[in-house]
């Protein structure tokens, strides 16, 4: 599925801070980057960070064959990611990749794409390689407030964008998964979610009232992030699968959500 | 020119640098990170008489320097090893050891009977500390009487090299070591997990699935090194030792302790290339501190 897996060191490019809690790495590899997918993901090395012991797992949000970089939208949540947020303009970071397997294209021309938290990552790229394909891209995305929202311009170029905000500051008021766009009569061929746990399924559960494929990216904690360790595995129709190397992208079906 | 080859049994192997049972999959997915044939040799994961899903997600918390797993043996059970994964690795350039796990005698027995036909499998490594069903769930490798019992059974079907692996939640490390020479055993590998907890505070609960886990990593180093130590000092099989292992120092360290090889498990996770390091790393030492050869290391501790 995914090609040989490599482990170089990448030099940051920019570190670029969107607002208290998130910021994007881009990162310049030194050979010849892979041709990633969306849904795809890194494994990058933390150092200097005593607690930070295992790679940290980051989906790739941004590749660009051309500068040969991959872009890393990064929240920060605790040590390993802190120590992140810190890095400057020529530091480097050891990043193993690719990992993973990806998103897939929809039976139609008209999808919808739901992100949460830092499970906004993965949908940019997402969003660029649909559009591509010229499939018709609608994203929701969900917020705290206003301040927070970055990106909105760049997602724009793809496609709709719709938001909720908890304080209603800007779009509809609440949670994504409460967005009048799901009981409203608009259908999709494909549903692509992104996001906690509790978020997915509650799309996923609409989905399927609606008969709507959905596909979700797991993000279950990982040791290697490359088959080895059974750590990460997920639950399947199937059997246990690992999200790392059978995943992080499932149809919901498979998950039996 | 550094001689590094060690024979251990019947094992002749290029360097010390093996790889720890649970983290090195079949071998198969390390293959893009180094060449296998450069490896003393591989411990392949847990095979089971019958096919185990292990226990539920979550298996796995960072600790401080190590981390916690509860895999809990997930494989496809013997037969499917023997039939779709035993083709794939027996012409690996290096010795490919099986290690073997159950829950009653008659299941260890049973895999090692089958595990014994392959031509290409030159040692198996008894996981001891699996819980005991018909003992209530005790480890056989915490009572020495069910060890040496264990050992000795596999021992009658077994007949190429049996190394079996210790595990660390004992109070004597040496009476076990004693207790699994006096079942047969070859040669001992040691130390399995450490049992350990970890805790979420703000959600109140245990992190993993099971509550506890096995701890590894260099968290668990001094205790490994003790241990491997103590019981080199109690038998005179050879022992391979293992335990946070990460650089080439870290192995030099256990060779002086009294190991004659060395296993290398949770580091493969962050680099999977590390035991290359580790065998050119030992290389390089012993160039710097004059020694000819690694079999003279073996238990070289100064004291
Ligand atoms: C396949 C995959 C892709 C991911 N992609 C991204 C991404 O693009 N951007 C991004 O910001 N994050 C992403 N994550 C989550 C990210 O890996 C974790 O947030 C990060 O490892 C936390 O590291 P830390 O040292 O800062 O926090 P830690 O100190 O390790 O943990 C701090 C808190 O974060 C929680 N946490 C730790 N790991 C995870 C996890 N895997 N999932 C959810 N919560 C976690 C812990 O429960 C803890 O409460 C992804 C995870 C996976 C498995
Ligand atoms: C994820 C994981 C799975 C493991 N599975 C097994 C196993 O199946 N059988 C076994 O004997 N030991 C198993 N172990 C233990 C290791 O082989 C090794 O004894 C231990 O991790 C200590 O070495 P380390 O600190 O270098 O990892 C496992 C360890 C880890 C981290
Ligand atoms: S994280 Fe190790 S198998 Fe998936």
């Amino acid at each position: 599925m995914s090609g040989k897996k490599i482990l170089h060191d990448l030099v940051v490019l920019k570190n670029e801070h969107l607002n208290k809690w998130h910021f994007i790495l881009e990162l310049q590899a030194p050979e010849l980057l892979p041709q990633f997918l969306p849904g795809q993901f890194v494994q990058v090395l933390v150092k200097d960070s005593p607690s930070t012991f295992l790679r940290r797992p980051f989906s790739i949000h941004g590749f660009d064959p051309v500068k040969n970089t991959i872009r890393l939208l990064i929240q920060i949540k605790g040590e390993g990611t802190s120590h992140l947020s810190l890095l400057r303009e020529g530091d480097k970071l050891n990043v193993m990749y690719p990992l993973g397997n990806s998103f897939t294209l929809p039976s139609g021309k008209n999808v919808l794409l739901v992100g949460g938290g830092c499970g906004v990552a993965p949908l940019l790229f997402l969003a660029r390689w649909l559009k591509e394909q010229d499939v018709k891209v609608t994203i929701l995305t969900g917020w705290k407030r206003k301040e927070d929202i970055f990106e909105k311009d760049v997602y724009l170029q793809c496609g709709e964008v719709l938001v909720t905000t908890e304080n209603g500051s800007e779009g509809e008021m609440g949670m994504v998964t409460s967005h009048t766009i799901f009981k409203s009569d608009r259908t999709f061929d494909r549903i692509y979610c992104c996001g906690p746990d509790r978020m997915m399924k509650a799309v996923a559960h609409m989905a399927k009232r609606k008969g709507i494929d959905c596909e979700v990216s797991l993000e279950n904690t990982m040791a290697c992030g490359f088959g080895v360790c059974l750590c990460c595995i997920t639950p399947t129709n199937h059997g246990n699968q690992r999200v790392c190397m059978e995943g992080p992208v499932f149809s919901t079906k498979e998950l039996g959500w | 020119m550094i001689d590094l080859s060690i024979k251990i049994g019947h094992l002749n192997m290029k360097n010390p640098v093996m790889t720890a049972s649970g983290t090195f999959g079949y071998g198969e997915e390390y293959r893009d990170f180094l060449d296998l044939g450069r490896l003393g040799g591989i411990v392949v994961k847990a095979v089971t008489g019958n096919n185990r899903d292990g226990n539920a997600y979550p298996r796995m918390a960072e600790t401080p320097s190590g981390m916690l797993n509860s895999v809990g043996l997930q494989n496809k059970g013997v037969d499917y090893f023997v039939k779709e994964i035993y083709p794939l690795i027996k012409d690996f350039d290096t010795n490919v050891i099986v290690n073997i796990s159950g829950s009653t005698i008659e299941e260890y027995v049973a895999v090692a009977e089958k595990i014994n036909e392959l031509e290409n499998i030159p040692a198996i490594e008894l996981n001891i500390s699996c819980p005991n069903v018909k003992q209530g769930g005790m480890a056989f490798g915490t009572i020495s009487s069910t060890a040496t019992e264990v050992t000795a059974a596999v021992r009658k079907v077994y007949k190429k090299d049996l190394i079996v692996k210790l595990s660390p939640n004992v109070t004597s490390i040496q009476e076990m070591a004693k207790a699994v020479v006096d079942g047969g055993a070859d040669i001992i590998s040691l130390i399995n997990t450490l049992l350990g907890m970890a805790i979420d505070a703000d959600k109140r609960r245990p992190v993993l699935s099971t509550v506890t886990g096995g701890l590894s990593g260099p968290a668990i180093k001094p205790v490994a090194l003790r241990m491997v130590w103590q019981v080199s000092k109690a038998v005179k099989v050879p022992v391979i030792g293992m335990g946070g292992i990460m650089n080439a120092t870290d192995a030099i360290e256990f060779i002086l302790a009294g190991a004659s090889a060395v296993q290398v498990g949770t580091a493969n996770f962050i680099d999977p290339g590390v035991t290359m390091k580790i065998v050119e790393g030992i290389e390089a030492w012993c160039g710097l501190h004059k020694v000819g050869s690694v079999k003279e290391l073996v238990g070289g501790l100064i004291s």
